[in-house]
This record gives structure tokens, sequence and C-alpha cells, in this order.
């Protein structure tokens, strides 16, 4: 049952993802991407359950950490860099 | 139920998640409005990091050692690599932080598989999906980053027989596949199914990206893109996290979403982006009539000087020469002329979505100066002159005429209906498709031969003395 309901939630957040960004403006495409990669960074989050687990042995552990480094580098740039690009996006003055 | 001080904070963490899994969407809602897009990405942000903070008060992580050390480095390289990247490096940088995504969902996966617990068949396919498509992510991303910074040959590259061992290639990691799930009684190890399915998957992404050439980048980006959050979305499968499907699904849907939209500008289908380098060339015999008509930095400035009004259309070879900061300086100088200047984008323009937009903006050219190709298309014969920087496919008006033209129906920009045209180029070597340009040929059609940046120096300087 767990798997059905972890379909349920998949396709609903299919659904938001579609609704929310399909009418973004085009000047927007790159730093959206780039934002939506940090998001994708989240994988931080089970990797750090992984890497802190000592239950689960030690080869774990190091897999868990090196996902954790990987998944850090993810999230830090990617929301600095779109940050970067979002403060040059100017009105005019 | 028993709520003993496990499954509390078992509640609060997932309570908190919930929380998160709000903060990414209203962060990405914001992101979709130019005004509120730096608060969208702001949010967002501390979405994460509350989901970071909370994930640490889960009782089964006891050693904190590893994870400082790996958080630390991972935050230091993160902060550098955004911090030192040219905003003209910025599709590379896009294409390797997918990349990186991709490699740490691989990680998990992998992680996960050494347990040492007897996991379910579900959570093994989950797993072995989490490993194929952060691999695919992963040796794509490298692909595309040395397509784009031009470590490898930008066009597509293919080779004799590709075809058949891509076909090779499904099939045995169907088979490692099976190996992976199933787990039949056979001579090989685990581990050996491990390394043979996570060296057969990265084969996969680079045979993948290999054969697409430049000028499709936008897709393949995207594409990877969405990528990247499926793979974090498998992997929230095979931990059975909540957040990590909700995150990872949302960012599959926006890939997917600027891959269509990509695709739709160039009037191909994905499988036709993804498998045409493997098609014969569509040679033309159309006859282009005309003669092609240079025309000095010097000639054109008095042209430019007597312009009510200017359209700029900016292309990769833009971005090749760094014109931007020049064309902003013309743009100033035409605006104090009295002249109107707008820029008209396509959205395969460059080599990612949105990439000319984001030169633009680094040159500190205000957005609302930016139209979107429809916009402009209705009023392109009002504009005195149109600029083309080095632009090509996107400008062809074969597109619009020529029957048998690859390219025809693509949604173009109509430079050739404004009153003049003046093309910056370096010479007459046709674009990525090997079309021919008829708007080269237009009798309203200047050609400027030379660097755009240097160009547009000399009309600046001519506008000066």
């Amino acid at each position: 049952m767990e798997g059905v309901y972890l379909l349920f939630i998949l396709l609903l957040s299919i659904f938001i993802g579609f609704e929310l960004i399909h009418k973004v403006p085009a000047t927007l495409h790159t730093p959206l991407m780039s934002g939506a990669n940090a998001i994708s960074g989240i994988t931080v989050v089970g990797a750090l359950a992984l890497a802190g687990n000592e239950s689960l042995g030690q080869y774990s552990m190091y897999l868990g950490a090196f996902a954790v480094f990987l998944a850090t580098i993810n999230v830090v740039g990617g929301y600095m860099v779109t940050d970067r690009m979002l403060a040059m996006f100017k009105k005019k003055k | 139920m028993m709520l003993d001080a496990t499954s509390n904070t078992d509640l609060l963490i997932n309570f908190t998640y919930i929380l998160c899994a709000a903060m990414f969407i209203f962060g990405l809602k914001l992101l979709g409005h130019p005004g509120t897009a730096r608060r969208g990405n702001l949010l967002s942000s501390l979405g994460m990091l509350l989901a970071i903070v909370v994930t640490l008060l889960d009782n089964s992580i006891v050693t904190f050692q590893w994870i400082a050390i790996a958080m630390l480095a991972g935050a230091v390289v993160g902060f550098f690599a955004a911090r030192l990247v040219a905003m003209t490096d910025m599709p590379e940088m896009v294409s390797l932080l997918n990349g990186v995504g991709g490699l740490g969902s691989v990680f998990v996966a992998w992680a996960t598989i050494q347990i040492g617990v007897a996991l379910s068949t579900f959570v093994l396919l989950v797993t072995f999906l989490a490993l194929l498509i952060g691999c695919v992510t992963f040796s794509g991303s490298l692909i595309a980053w040395a397509k784009l910074s031009e470590r490898i040959p930008g066009r597509g590259i293919t080779f004799t027989g590709q075809v058949i061992v891509n076909v090779l290639i499904v099939l045995a990691i169907i088979g490692i596949g099976y190996l992976f799930v199933a787990r039949p009684e056979t001579a090989l190890e685990p581990d050996m199914v491990l390394y043979i399915a996570l060296g057969l998957t990265l084969l996969f992404g680079v045979m993948l990206v290999l054969p697409i050439g430049g000028a499709d980048m936008p897709v393949v980006i995207s594409l990877l893109n969405s990528y990247s959050g499926l793979a974090a979305c498998a992997a929230g499968f095979a931990l059975q996290n909540n957040l990590l499907i909700v995150a990872g699904s949302l960012v599959g849907a926006s890939g997917i979403i600027l891959t269509n939209i990509m695709c739709k500008a160039m009037n191909r289908s994905l499988s036709n982006v993804l498998f045409s380098g493997f098609m014969p060339v569509t040679s033309s015999d159309m006859v282009i009539e005309g003669e092609v008509k240079a025309m000095s930095a010097d000639d054109a400035y008095y042209v430019l000087e007597a312009a009510q009004s200017v359209v700029v259309i900016p292309g990769y070879g833009m971005a090749v020469a760094q014109a931007q900061h020049a064309m902003k300086e013309l743009q100033t100088i035409l605006e104090e002329n009295g002249a109107e200047v707008a820029y008209a984008i396509h959205p395969v323009a460059g080599r990612m979505p949105g990439h000319m937009n984001v030169l633009l903006a680094e040159a500190d050219v205000s957005y609302e100066h930016l139209f979107e190709m429809d916009d402009i298309n209705k009023r392109i014969e009002n504009f005195d002159v149109a600029m083309v920087i080095g632009a090509n496919d996107v400008v062809n008006p074969a597109a619009r005429e020529m029957k048998g033209s690859p390219i025809y129906g693509m949604p173009v920009i109509n430079a050739d209906l404004a009153k003049n045209v003046f093309v910056l180029k370096r010479g007459m070597a046709s674009g990525f498709a090997g079309i021919d340009n008829p708007l080269f040929f237009k009798p309203n059609t200047h050609m400027i031969f030379g660097d755009a940046k240097e160009t547009l120096g000399a009309i600046i300087r001519q506008f000066a003395d």
C-alpha cells in the first residue's frame, strides 16, 4: 500500500508543477531552471538520513556522506547563482 | 497509537516537511513573475534550510562528523562556483549543477542498497530507477557541458552503427535491471550487478547527448533539468520520503514544460530533436534569388542616425562575441537620439532557455525592453531598422516561405519585414542546420561583416564624432 500512497503524492505534485510553471515568461526561463535545479538538491535530506545512521554500516554512511556533499553543492550553488541572476533583472530606472 | 519520543519527532519532521513543500510551491509561483522572482527564490531556499535542519533532528542520525564535513565542503564548493562563474558561462554552470544533482541521487540510491537489510522488490525497482535516471543526468550533463564549453565539438557526433549500439545498450540496461531487481541466483554478485548497472547507465547518458548538435542545447538542458528532478523523485520512493517526491516532481514537471516550450519554438518533436542526428540531412534544391550586399559600419551609422525605431535580434553569436555591453551602449545613444529600441528574443536563441535574457540583463538592459517573438512580429513592419546580431536560423524567412526547407514551419522572428535589415555576422557560413538563409539575399538586407563587438564599437564611435 505504501507504494500506492507515494504514487498519489507523485501524481498530485506533478499536476501542481505543471500548473505553477506553465505561465512563466521567457525572461525568467534561465532563473527558473537554476532555481528548480536547486530544489532538486532536496536529495540532501535523504542523504542526511543515510550519512548519519551508524546502524546502516560504514559503507552506507560514506556513500551517504558523499551524496550529502554533492547535493549541498547543488543546493548552495543553485540558489546563489539564481539569486545572482535575478538581482540583475531590473526595471527601467 | 504510541506517542513516545521517537514518533513525536517523526511527527514533527513530517509536519515540517509539509511546510517545506508549501514553501517550494509558493517559491516557484513567485519565481514566475519578474517583480517577485527574487523573493520566490529566497522563500524556496528557506524551505530547503528548514528541511535540512529538521531532518537533523531525526533520532536515527547519531553521528554528525561526516555530515558536518560533507555539508561544509559542499557549501564551500557551491558558494565559490556560484560567485565566480561568469554570467556568460551560465549554460555550462546550469548543466554542471544538473549533473551534480543527478550524481547526488545516484549515491543516495547506492547507499540505500548497501544497507544490508533485505529490500522489497518495489524498493529495489525504484532504487534502480534512481540509479538509472541519476547516471543518465550526470553523464549527459557532462557531455552537454563539454559541448557548451567547446571542449568537444559542438555539432552532433555520430558514427556508423550508432543506432545498433544504442539499442544494445538499452537491452543490456533492461537485462541488468532485471538482475538488480529480481536478484535471481546467478553467478554474478550483487555488487558486480551494481557496477555493471552504473557503467551501462553512465554510457547511456553519453550516447544520448553525443549526437545532439549545439543549437539544440536548449532542449537538452531543459530535459536534463527535468531528469535531475525525476532522479530525486525516484530516490524519494526508495527512501519513502514524501518531501523528496514532491520537490523532485515539481522540478521534473518544470523541466518538461521548458522542454516542450523549446521544442514548440523549433516546430519539432522531442524525438526529432533527440534522434535527428541519425537522419540524413535533407537538402533543398530551392534557388535563392538576389545578391548579398555588404555594408560598412560607417554607412550603417547614417541609417541608424535617422532611424526612429530599431529592433535588435540577438542570437548565440552575440554571446560568443560578448557584444551585449556594446549593444547596451548603442541602445543608450540611440535613445538619446530619439529612437525607440526594442529587443526581440526568440525562445531558442542561444544555448539554453532564456540565455539572451540573462546576457542582456547582465549588460543592464531593462527586461521591459525585451519582447517575445509574437509581440514583435505583430509590429515588425513599423521598425526602421532590424539589427540581427549573431542570429541566423531564428530569423530565417525560409521557415515561412520555402516548403522544402528543413526548418519550414518553425516560428521565426520576421526580421525581413522591417524596413532595413542589418545582419552583423562574421562571414557567410550557414547556421547550425547548414541551411542557406534567404534573409541575407533580400533587397532590404545589408550584411555588416566582422566581429559584432567591433562593429558596434565602430558605430558608437561614429555617433561620438
